[in-house]
């Protein structure tokens, strides 16, 4: 199991994206997923994670409300940056991580650098370190809407 | 349309690249180098568009790949001096092979 | 209909072709690294969304979207860990973040 969902991933992948259906092309194909799986396992990098599934089942409810976080910094930054008075204020706070797996904190760092106007610069395992373009944003981060809603993702005990 | 949207990304990369030539510090570099090639992935791409040849979206994906993996090498290049796996090494100089 | 989309998508490349252009000018515009990534940050994430979300309505249900699909998937996974790296790296070099006078929740 462990090694025959990767292998097929990549296959499907192969076939999407070659877009030609030879019998030459295909097998080249499948040399190249059973040369890559064996790679992976010499580098001891998959790992099975019974989770994960549920995890991208929760990811689309997060999606839209992320969406709009998105479109809001990413304007607000705009018009930061095309003022021209250049009303920035960059500062460096900390804010919780509440998550409780390494996958949750991921996600949470992942979340706060894609939205412009907060990067993670330090991640520990409870704590993230954020450099923070102006005060709204950092406050934004301290209510911890954003934390929540990751919190959410992670699978129920 | 494609022709303006080709137009702002040849922009966008000649900023990254002044950027680039500017630095001053050696991180400003990398970012340009970053920024410059998330830009070259969607020039590739709308270019693709705007001369009729949908074949130049698996020259953007690969482009895409190969940026990040660049960024990490050069990133691990000047903080540890070599690309070897002496990451974790306190003296990786002296285990240059 | 078809000008419908056609008129949703020229929105939308405009649109991110502005972003893009905005993110470019932050890069040179802000003046501290650790800012100029916020800067980078902006062409990373909707300049980017917007552009290709653009391009799929223009491509319709065929192989090309699937590919520009994967591609923004790409540049999603990718690009906040470059950036994650690069700062870390940068505040392991000895870089330290402009902190501008008046803040009051400064890091240890």
């Amino acid at each position: 199991m462990r090694i025959i969902i990767p292998a097929l991933i990549l296959m499907v992948l192969w076939l999407v994206l070659s877009g030609h259906y030879t019998v030459l092309l295909v097998t080249f194909g499948i040399i190249s997923c059973i040369g890559v799986v064996a790679l992976a396992l010499r580098l001891d990098v998959i790992h099975s994670d019974k989770h994960s599934i549920g995890i991208l089942l929760r990811l689309l409810k997060y999606l839209p409300w992320f969406s709009r976080e998105i479109l809001l910094s990413n304007i607000d930054v705009a018009k930061r940056i095309l003022s021209p008075a250049l009303p920035i204020n960059p500062n460096v706070v900390r804010v919780n991580a509440s998550q409780a797996t390494e996958l949750g904190v991921t996600v949470y760092a992942n979340s706060i650098t894609l939205t412009p106007g907060t990067l993670s610069i330090q991640v520990d395992a409870n704590q993230i370190e954020v450099h923070s373009l102006n005060h709204e944003s950092t406050a934004q981060l301290k209510r911890g809407e954003m934390d929540r809603r990751v919190c959410a993702l992670e699978p129920r005990k | 349309m494609f022709a303006i949207a080709t137009l702002a990304l040849f922009v966008v990369m000649s900023l990254a690249l002044l950027r680039g030539l500017i630095g001053p510090s050696i991180y400003d570099r990398v970012l340009a180098l970053n920024s410059f090639g998330t830009a070259t992935v969607l020039f590739i791409a709308v270019l693709g568009f705007l001369s009729g040849r949908p074949d130049f979206m698996d020259l953007a994906m690969l482009y895409a790949l190969i940026n990040f993996i660049g960024t990490l090498a050069v990133l691990k290049f000047f903080q540890f001096g070599s690309l070897g796996d002496t990451a974790t090494d306190d003296n990786p100089e002296e285990q240059q092979n | 209909m078809a000008v419908l989309v056609d008129l949703l998508s020229w929105v939308l490349l405009m649109a991110g072709s502005l972003f893009c252009v905005t993110g470019g000018i932050g890069l040179i515009r802000l003046p501290d690294f650790f800012c100029r990534v916020h800067g980078a940050s902006v062409l990373d994430s909707l300049g980017t969304i917007l552009l290709l979300l653009g391009l799929m309505l223009q491509a319709g249900l065929t192989l090309v979207t699937l590919k520009l699909i994967l591609i923004l998937l790409f540049l999603f996974l990718t690009g906040p860990t470059a950036m994650h790296a690069l700062a870390r790296a940068a505040l392991h070099g000895g870089m330290k973040p402009d902190v501008a006078a008046d803040t009051d929740e400064v890091a240890p």
